[in-house]
């Protein structure tokens, strides 16, 4: 049994087979051989160490041959590897002794090795894993014929043990099959964080190098509660972490019963909790779980779950399945905010140096007009079938609003001249995620209908914190109180005369529902799974206290008197919020 | 058997990084005798001088001193050859 330490990004306790992915998508499997095939199988992996060395000793040749050493030099390394008895023979003793399948006893031992390697102290040295890694890949290649493993089709059961997870492998994944994520990389607000709160599963990130402590098949438990990983647990963890999803799900259950109640305070103010999703199909789940609409219709995936951008068609097709799932219960389609993260950026010509302050979101739209179009005329061709509004992200300057109301309206025009159905009245609002947009909301609420608080990038921004490097993540907190400064002078403006919601991840967290309430916030959109816990807490407080509490918070000059204050008031009133 | 050994200390700047135990390893395959390379201190490990991944393991940094143990019939000369790697510093400037 080994436990190792992450980030838990996502809670809840999986306990499953491990299914290990590297960077393309190969999944090692474990089979046992049977007992008469065990000489075939030691013979495959000599077959696919013979060809690995003759082919890595041409490559050397060639390289000498054009006077690139510097390369042979590592080639060589690989051959000295491939050729290093102790090492084979351990690979042909896990075929032999334990009946492995080649694959699996290569991804064994040279993990084994891999995990020896990164803990050592010498940075030069440690970089060698990458060696490592690569001298696996390669074993592997040959052995298993290059198969990729098609995520969206499982047979069974797993916990995903990856380096990162990519938009475009999380896209396709069985929903059903996968319980939990553990990666190396990520931080809190990373994307295998989001899509695993999402998807409703406990995930951990952040783990250093998990993906060669654990191999395909090992038992594993993650504890996105406490960020822990065990791998190989003993029977004892087996059962305690048995009882912990045993009482998570009597929570649920109970919290399920708030389903049919209204988001009301105890003096009778009535709250909105809506859903923000990522595909059309998590529209059923939002229900189940009490939305009374979607706040947040995130559209990325649309363009990353395909290898092209997507058509009119392909738009509308989406919108449409959304809300014929809502049956006239609102949708807030937010305008594509793509551009900063590492897709964009790895399929760029020209990786910006600094994405997050770069040209993203609206600001790509803006510059690829014809994109953006599409992506207009399909929401409001959709926007007859149901309650569609509109929403512009990442907007910091009332040029770039105007702008894009400016296409809005070019899209409506051609939409009339083409005769075809559209609602003029739609009504069109912005995210305030950038602290230029928060001081300016007195100016801004003056030409939208409605804004939303995008949390996450407006903490960013404010605290100028990458949430995806470990390193400072500790610094990002919603908490601070700078941010909550922003959040409340936002809702103030904005509620003199348009509506204000908040879709960020503030708003799912219990530990902010007291505050946000107080702060006069009506409208929570927040991943589906949030809002029970949230509404158990609107239930059991009144407008009059939260008002007090919010007093209260921003008379604190630390995040860590804010937390410890908020955690306390949210435990009076439900104990076992967090 | 008879068997033969020496003390030296890395001394090149990178410590025993992939090329030069390569060049150890390769070195080392070159006599019959079994070569042994260990290491004391705080993380004591006992390295097989034919095995480029004990090698690196080893962890032998500048500095770090080791003893060369080899063991066969032609135990002195390999001995003699290994040791001389580490004082040419593996041809390092």
């Amino acid at each position: 049994m080994e436990i190792k330490k992450g980030i838990g990004v996502s809670p809840g306790v999986a306990i499953s087979t491990a299914l290990v992915l590297d960077a393309e998508n190969l999944a090692i499997p474990r089979r046992q051989v049977p007992l008469a095939n065990i000489d075939a199988e030691a013979a495959r992996f000599d077959l696919a160490l013979k060809e690995a060395i003759q082919s890595l000793t041409r490559q050397h040749d060639e390289l000498i041959a054009l006077q690139r050493k510097e390369i042979a030099g590592i080639i060589d390394f690989h051959i000295g590897v491939l050729n290093d008895a102790s090492l084979t023979s351990q690979i042909v003793a896990e075929i032999r002794d334990r009946h492995s399948t080649a694959e699996y006893a290569v991804s064994t031992v040279m993990r084994k090795y891999a995990a020896v390697f990164s803990k050592m102290t010498d940075g030069y040295l440690a970089e060698r894993v990458k060696d490592i890694h690569d001298i696996e890949r390669q074993l592997l290649q040959r052995l298993m014929g290059q198969q990729r493993l098609d995520l969206s089709h499982l047979t069974s059961d797993v916990v995903i043990i990856a380096r990162d997870l990519l938009p475009s492998q999380t896209a396709s994944l069985d929903k059903e099959h996968v319980k939990g994520f553990a990666t190396d990389a990520g931080g809190r607000t990373s994307h295998t964080a989001i899509v695993a709160r999402a998807m409703g599963i406990p995930a951990i990130v952040g783990l250093g190098n998990i993906t060669a402590e654990v191999s395909a098949g090992d038992t594993v438990i993650i504890d996105g509660n406490h960020g822990v990983v065990i791998i190989d647990p003993d029977e004892q963890a087996l059962a305690e972490n048995r009882g912990a999803e045993l009482r998570r799900l009597q929570l649920d259950t109970e919290r399920a019963s708030l389903l049919e109640l209204p988001a009301q305070t105890l003096d009778g103010h009535l709250i909105s909790l809506m859903a923000n999703i990522e595909f059309p199909g998590e529209v059923d789940e939002a229900l189940r779980r009490g939305a009374e609409g979607i706040g947040l219709y995130r559209t990325e995936y649309l363009y990353l779950a395909s290898d092209h951008e997507p058509s009119e068609e392909e738009h509308y097709g989406a919108y449409a399945d959304a809300l014929l799932r809502l049956k006239n219960r609102p949708l807030v389609i937010r305008t594509v905010d793509l551009g900063a993260d590492k897709y964009s950026q790895a399929k760029s010509a020209n990786p910006e140096r600094n994405p997050f302050l770069g040209e993203r979101s609206i600001r790509m739209c803006l510059h690829d007009i014809p994109m953006f179009k599409r992506q207009l005329r399909a929401i409001m061709r959709a926007s007859v079938l149901g309650d569609v509004r509109i929403m512009f992200p990442m907007i910091t300057t009332l040029m770039e609003l105007r702008q894009a109301r400016m296409l809005l309206n070019d899209v409506m025009e051609e939409l009339e001249d083409e005769g075809v159905s559209h609602n003029r009245d739609i009504p069109v609002g912005m995210m305030i995620e950038v602290p230029s947009a928060a001081l300016m909301a007195d100016k801004f609420a003056k030409e939208v209908n409605f804004f939303s608080i995008g949390t996450n990038d407006l903490i960013q921004y404010t605290l100028a914190v990458d949430r995806t490097n470990e390193k400072v993540a500790g610094l990002f907190n919603a908490g601070h109180p700078a941010v909550l400064g922003l959040v409340r002078d936002v809702i103030r403006k904005g509620s003199r005369s348009i509506s204000v919601s908040m879709c960020g991840e503030m708003a799912g967290e219990p530990l902010y529902t007291l505050l946000l309430l107080g702060l006069g916030l009506t409208t929570f959109s927040m991943n589906a799974r949030d809002i029970p816990e949230v509404k158990k807490i609107v239930r059991s407080t009144t407008m009059e206290h939260a008002r007090q509490v919010a007093r209260r918070v921003m008379s604190f000059d630390s995040e860590r008197q804010v937390m410890h204050y908020l955690r306390d008031e949210t435990r009076k009133i439900d104990p076992e919020a967090f | 058997m008879p068997t033969a050994s020496r003390d030296i200390i890395v001394s090149n700047s990178l410590g025993l990084h992939a090329r030069p135990a390569m060049q150890f390893v390769d070195t080392a395959n070159q006599f019959r005798s079994t070569v042994t390379v260990s290491k004391g201190g705080e993380k004591p490990y006992q390295a097989d001088g034919k095995s480029v991944m004990q090698m690196i393991i080893l962890e032998a940094t500048e500095g770090t001193p080791l003893k060369i143990l080899a063991d066969g019939d032609d135990a002195e000369i390999a001995v003699e050859k290994l040791a001389r790697l580490f004082a040419d510093k593996f041809g390092e400037e």
